[in-house]
């Protein structure tokens, strides 16, 4: 099982000092975030990407490039890669070229986009984006895995003798996780391929979510690619720690009360009743965590928001100080505990490498 | 034959409401109308000033809590719906407006629907012409062509004046809405059918 964080990406006034850091201090911070990651024994990084203010990631290869090269271990990933709206060919070679310089330690995770005037702005129509995300994909996969393309599609100009360069590392393409929040299309598409599914179930209740992995789990053994329990999900989980639970509420709260994406809405005490938020003890992040398997089945992926709504980047170390010293370790041993053998790993490279290797 | 899952959504704000006294009125004449067309009626009545912060919550995180989503659903699978507003500034209730913004766009495709609205004075009444049928011809809802509106005055009028009026609306209305529920084929309870999902080969060859 991986454990990792992912960040929006967000530069948000902290509502305790009013102040904004610049664009400069959260890229800076937001790369610190990565390589701490690493040293706390997590195994993912995942950013997002945007392409407006008061977000920062519009690059991400460029920016898990750097931490690339200043990581060993750490799985550099986005979370998410906006399928509908970038040109699928400059994904193909962005992403094999990442693959090259961090030795393989790379994955994706594509998702639509929720920011409607991102389509206009790079040619595309919102009403097509299920459409965009099917026909974008299915050219992303030939260029990764055909030396010559010829394509024609709705979205884009025709290829003829297309070659992607440079070509995946060891011809084996990054895994492919697929991200939604809504759509039952999605969780299809992602079991038709028997790529990954993650649900990012951090902002809403997790009755929406079951169906969803349940529909997904059911089509990946309906397309051939194992049983339903072998289907490959990933979670979202947002936390907020401290080793006294009233001293992380007290703390979080404002912080909590003015975030761009629930502020001024629900109570603290009701958005951590209905959705995965916690704010508390590790040993509360453990218990809420550990439910997630209940709900959903045993999963491989689980990556925590800790970074957004104007948090300092002091806290957020000392976030990922308690992930990695209290809550990953337990949840390791607790999620190992009882996992039946034929539920699998989330592939990696080297996995990937040997599948290959292997059907020769 | 199961009950007619008849749904009111009454948007009145005080306690006791004659926005409530209307619905309450037309849920029953709707039950006699079924009743006369064979049909018996199971009635479930969603007060919004019950669910006003769930609604404005909801507004702003994007997902309804499991109160407001059991209430959302009801709406969504009924096979018939009674809503009533009262009419604030020339129109519906902002509160009735943010809960069918919140209602998914196809649901009431095809649901029957009786418009129904209270206000100060009569001069209010056209509200449901230009505000409400609009907006349940937008969901695609079937609306009923004669919509209620009653007046404070039509609480204490006379009979064989206005009185006589308004309850002669009330059943107009509530016959037309069993017409069309008798008319049509049973829907589905849920909108959301765990199973239904498009192959992936037919979303590529799109």
């Amino acid at each position: 099982m991986q454990f990792g964080i992912f960040t929006v990406g967000d530069v948000t006034p902290d509502p305790t000092t009013g102040r904004t850091p610049t664009e400069h201090e959260r890229i800076k911070a937001m790369v610190t975030l990565a390589v701490h990651a690493e040293e706390v024994g997590l195994d993912v990084f995942a950013t997002g990407e945007h392409h407006n203010p008061p977000f920062v990631p519009s690059s991400p290869t460029t920016m898990l490039g750097w931490i690339a090269a200043r990581t060993e271990r750490l799985i550099l990933s986005t979370a998410t890669t906006l399928i509908t709206t970038d040109d699928p060919v400059k994904i193909a070679e962005d992403f094999a070229m990442l693959q090259h310089l961090a030795d393989g330690r790379v994955d994706l995770m594509l998702g639509r986009g929720n920011t409607g005037p991102v389509y206009p702005w790079f040619g595309k129509d919102i009403r097509d984006g299920i459409a965009l995300a099917v026909e974008n994909y299915a050219l992303l996969r030939r260029l990764w895995r055909e030396e010559s393309v010829d394509w024609e599609g709705k979205f884009r100009t025709p290829l003829r003798g297309f070659t992607s360069t440079p070509r995946p590392l060891d011809d084996v393409p990054p895994f492919v996780w697929h991200g939604s929040i809504r759509s039952p299309e999605i969780a299809e598409q992602a079991a038709y391929y028997g790529d990954g599914f993650f649900a990012n179930n951090i902002f809403w209740p997790k009755d929406h979510f079951q169906k969803l992995i349940g529909l997904y789990r059911r089509r990946f053994e309906h397309y051939g690619h194992g049983t339903a329990e072998q289907a490959l999900v990933g979670l979202g989980g947002q936390v907020f720690m401290r080793p006294n639970s009233q001293d992380a509420v007290r703390e979080f709260r404002p912080y909590f009360d003015n975030a761009p994406v629930y502020g001024h809405g629900p109570s603290l005490e009701e958005f951590t009743r209905d959705t995965p938020l916690t704010v508390g003890t590790p040993d509360q992040v453990i218990e809420k965590t550990l439910k997630f398997r209940e709900y959903f089945g045993d999963y491989q992926r689980q990556l925590f928001l800790v970074d957004h709504a104007g948090l300092p980047l002091k806290t957020v170390l000392e976030q990922l100080d308690l992930l990695g010293e209290k809550v990953v370790p337990v949840l390791r041993e607790e999620f190992a505990k009882n996992r039946p053998a034929a539920v699998p790993d989330a592939p990696n490279h080297a996995s990937l490498l040997a599948a290959v290797d292997g059907e020769k | 034959m199961d009950p007619v899952e008849l749904v009111v959504v009454a948007a009145g704000l005080r306690q006791p409401s004659t926005t409530r006294m209307l619905a309450d009125r037309l849920a029953a004449a709707a039950e006699r109308a079924l009743g006369n067309h064979g049909r018996s009626t199971h009635v479930r009545v969603l007060e919004l000033r019950e669910l006003a912060v769930d609604i404005a919550n909801n507004l702003v995180t994007g997902f309804p809590n499991s109160t407001l989503d059991d209430a959302l659903k009801a709406v969504e699978g009924a096979d018939a719906v009674i809503v009533v507003s009262p009419i604030f500034s020339a129109s519906y209730s902002g509160l009735f407006k943010s809960f069918f913004d919140l209602i998914e766009p196809k649901a009431l495709t095809g649901t029957p629907v009786l418009i129904a609205a209270t206000g100060g004075s009569v001069r209010h009444s056209l509200a449901l012409e230009h505000a409400l049928r609009p907006l349940f011809s937008y969901l695609h809802a079937t609306v009923v062509p004669t919509g209620v509106f009653a007046a404070t005055e039509d609480w204490g009028a006379a009979s064989g004046a206005e009185s006589v009026d308004l309850v002669g609306r009330i059943d107009r209305a509530a016959g037309e809405l069993a017409l069309f529920v008798a008319g049509q084929p049973p829907r589905k309870n849920s909108v959301e059918d765990d199973d239904e999902v498009i192959p992936f080969e037919q979303l590529l060859a799109r």
